[in-house]
């Protein structure tokens, strides 16, 4: 790993200055993506803006219509969280799939985020549910975060405070995880919020995207069988050593009939 | 440049100047000379190197030592007793065979207790799925899940 420079500011004015007036600044949460990229050197930062000790980054609030999660709430803290397995129980076992214990205990929500990893599990929550994904400066909505694949609206500079969930009657997470690192080969995140449905697709494309086709169907019949028949083409699919871009035009339709399945329960 | 930094290993008050990008392994193995934390991998996927952070399971290999600042580090070597007495779940491991070569074995161990904290009545479904990060090379993990079924046993009767 190369050298760097370590920061620990005390308020998010001060990181955010910070990240930007380096030659390449980046913010540490978790580290749980940093360091092993870091160990790699597929990231080389000049220098490391830990978030840990800026307050008010971390917790869980619960209001009549949304979940409220701090950028530096831990993957942890969401899924043995009773609020949030009571709101948006379909949140707290998607947390509680990430991983393993060890790497729930350190990441975060807004690495997670951030990343926009295209295997990752909560970008595809933040699409189904129509979060906000609320930074130091300003909220951007779930449609326009996500851009490509480790790409986010973010700027250089910007930090992530919390994720707004928006509570729906009914969703689930299902995902096909590679079995040595638990990330998606294929996820599907459905979320119903009156007559409308969201189905947020991760692990497939570049980044996580909607599958418009199945969210009109299922507005006309809320069951699997709806989404039973629509298929993805596989021309821009991912394809690595884990699954060609076919297997995952198959899973896509595989998981979300599970997720369907799962909400409609 | 380098950055100076304290915390409490194994109930002890540390300190030392390490560099920004020293690994908490690196600090415990090679400033502190406790090589029970073990290193299998680059990716942090095999938890060789679990270690509690205060009383939690964290992969110290996926950690800066500088992010330790003012915490509660607790290692393999800090689960037996003064006079050398196993801990519960040590002893359920050497009972049970829980290890060949031992290379898994302190993370294993580490995270076994996390697990005991967490899920006192975990089965062994529920024990298979929390060694998610956990490799063993050696057992087939049969005898490593009986020792922390065992282990937790004797954790929740010693309260
Ligand atoms: C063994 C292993 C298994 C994993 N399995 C899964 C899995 O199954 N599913 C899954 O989804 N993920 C998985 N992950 C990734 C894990 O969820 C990470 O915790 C997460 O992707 C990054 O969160 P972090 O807090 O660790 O962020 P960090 O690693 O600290 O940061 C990641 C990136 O986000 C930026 N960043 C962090 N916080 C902010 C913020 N508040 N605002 C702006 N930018 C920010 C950083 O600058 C960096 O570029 C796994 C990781 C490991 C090591
Ligand atoms: S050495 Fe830490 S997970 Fe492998
Ligand atoms: S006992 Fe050899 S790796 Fe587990």
């Amino acid at each position: 790993m190369y050298e760097f420079n370590y920061h620990r500011p005390k308020t998010l004015d001060e990181a955010s200055r910070t990240t930007k007036e380096a030659e390449d600044g980046q913010v540490l949460a978790g580290g749980m993506t940093m360091i092993p990229s870091m160990k790699l050197r597929l990231a080389s930062p000049s220098d490391l803006v830990d978030l840990a000790d800026i307050d008010g980054l971390k917790g869980i609030t619960i209001g009549p219509d949304t979940v409220t999660i701090g950028a530096m709430t831990r993957h942890h803290d969401v899924h043995t969280s009773p609020d949030v397995q009571k709101a948006i129980p379909a949140l707290a076992a998607l947390a509680g799939g990430i991983g393993d214990p060890s790497v729930r205990h350190r990441g975060t929500i807004g690495g997670s985020v951030a990343n926009s990893d295209p295997a990752a599990d909560y970008p595809a929550a933040v699409l189904g549910l129509d979060a906000t994904v609320e930074t130091n400066t300003r909220k951007i909505a779930a449609d326009d975060f996500f851009t490509g694949l480790f790409e986010t609206a973010l700027e250089s500079g910007e930090i992530i405070t919390a994720v707004h969930f928006k509570i729906p009657d009914a969703a689930a997470y299902m995902k096909f995880p590679q079995p040595a690192s638990g990330f998606a080969m294929v996820g599907a995140f459905v979320a119903k919020f009156g007559g409308e449905f969201r189905l947020a697709v991760t692990g497939a494309k570049d980044c996580v995207f909607r599958m418009t086709e199945m969210e009109q169907a299922l507005a006309a019949n809320f069951s699997a069988d709806a989404v039973a028949e629509i298929t993805i083409a596989e021309d821009d699919l991912l394809a690595d050593i884990h699954c060609g871009a076919d297997y995952r035009a198959h899973l896509v339709t595989v998981m979300a009939k599970r997720a369907v399945a799962l909400a409609a329960g | 440049m380098s950055i100076e930094v304290s915390m409490k290993v194994n109930g002890k008050p540390v300190s030392a100047e390490v560099e920004p990008r020293t690994l908490l392994v690196q600090y415990l193995r090679e400033h502190l000379g406790l090589t029970g934390t073990h290193v299998g991998c680059d990716t942090s996927q095999c938890g060789c190197c679990n270690i509690h952070l205060n009383g939690e399971s964290i992969k110290s290999c996926t950690i800066f030592a500088i992010q330790c600042q003012g915490q509660d580090v607790l290692t393999i070597e800090g689960l037996a007793e003064e006079d050398g007495t196993l801990h519960p779940m040590q002893q359920a491991f050497w009972e049970h065979h829980g290890l060949q070569c031992g290379f898994c074995t302190p993370g294993m161990v580490m995270v076994a207790c996390d697990i005991a904290r967490r899920l006192p009545d975990a089965d062994e479904k529920t024990i298979r799925h929390e060694l998610e990060g956990n490799i063993c090379r050696c057992t087939g993990y049969q005898h490593i899940v009986e020792a922390i079924e065992s282990g937790i046993k004797a954790m929740n009767a010693r309260g």
